[in-house]
């Protein structure tokens, strides 16, 4: 149970970055009031965000995550159940693991 | 009107925590991971749990983890959880329509526990008409107390337990995306502003790997090119 008072400045720090991203970009947006057509971006970013996740993670895996991936998304597609989806998928994963 | 449309109710907290409960297994096997890279980094698991109770940032944790040493890097540390988690930014302006009706400790401690997971789930839940922000704190809250909680396990388990690097668990945190993209495809309006975003997100992350610049490039430009071809049509 030790606390070394280096790793405790750096958790701090790591803290305050993180927090700053996480409360600054929506208090800055607050507080500098953008234009409308920065506005109407907002509508986008959920969908192009969790794109620019996924697209280069697979791209960077295998048959493993291409598999999971399509499993996942057809579960979705047939269920809209979250908890089925990333069972279905992570169990594709899983069989693919096992057999290679 | 908007005054008499529920804020933050207690119902709300509760929904946001069952509502989140398939993501949680999906955050019980990256939080393992975390806590079983700190204590082969060297962290106690007071240093390891401290560190997932205040940055509550998995990725940032993670990068900043495997550049460790001793004396701990405070400004490398730093400036790896800022660049990681710049997506961040662009996520809490997004959930401006709850957020805006909030005060105080509800307001800032709902973005303290804004991640990746609990942000998706609450922005369908204003897609859908859904006015309470409690959503967004009770799924953050519960995701923070499993993550924290995760970290510690993860640390005891350290000494003898290491799943490989490509180990199936690994990939459920992948799975949670992919299942939530299918649920923000609002139709061909969205083709294009997704195409872009993955050709240019694919682009940067080959160029900055191990930052999350790729993430906010391919967001960003995906959206400017949506907006652009909007107002193009209306003219």
């Amino acid at each position: 149970m030790t606390l070394d008072p280096w790793v405790l400045a750096a958790i701090a720090a790591m803290a305050l970055a993180t927090y700053l991203t996480r409360a600054g970009g929506y208090w800055l947006f607050r507080v500098i009031r953008p234009p409308p057509l920065v506005r109407a971006m907002l509508g986008y970013i959920p969908g192009t965000l969790f794109v620019s996740y996924v697209v280069p993670a697979l791209a960077a895996g295998g048959v493993q995550e291409w598999a999971g991936a399509a499993a996942t998304a057809a579960m979705m597609l047939a269920t809209r159940n979250l908890a089925l989806a990333i069972l279905g998928g992570t169990s594709a994963a899983a069989a693919v693991w096992a057999l290679s | 009107m908007s005054r008499t449309r529920p804020r933050f109710s207690r119902a709300a907290v509760l929904g946001g925590m069952r509502a989140s409960l398939p993501v949680q297994a999906a955050v019980v096997p990256f939080a393992l991971v975390c806590g079983i890279v700190s204590q082969g980094q060297g962290l106690s698991v007071l240093e390891a749990m401290l560190m997932s109770a205040l940055c509550y940032a998995g990725s940032a944790q993670l990068l900043a983890l495997s550049h460790w040493g001793h004396p701990a890097p405070v400004l490398a540390a730093a400036l790896a959880s800022f660049v990681v988690n710049l997506r961040l930014a662009l996520m809490g302006p997004v959930l401006g329509p709850w957020l805006d009706r909030l005060r105080g400790w509800r307001l800032w401690g709902s973005l303290f526990v804004m991640a990746d997971q609990n942000w998706a789930l609450s922005v369908a839940q204003m897609q859908a008409g859904r006015w309470d922000a409690g959503f967004l704190f009770g799924s953050g809250a519960l995701m923070w107390v499993v993550w924290v909680l995760g970290t510690g396990a993860g640390h005891l388990l350290g000494a003898t337990m290491r799943p490989a690097p490509g180990h199936p668990l690994f990939f459920s945190a992948l799975a949670v995306f992919v299942a939530v993209l299918v649920t923000m495809w609002r139709g061909r309006a969205d083709l294009v502003p997704w195409a872009v975003a993955a050709g240019v997100a694919a682009g940067l992350a080959r160029m900055m790997p191990g930052t999350s610049w790729y993430i906010v490039g391919g967001a960003l430009a995906g959206s400017a090119v949506g907006v652009l071809r909007d107002q193009k049509g209306r003219a």
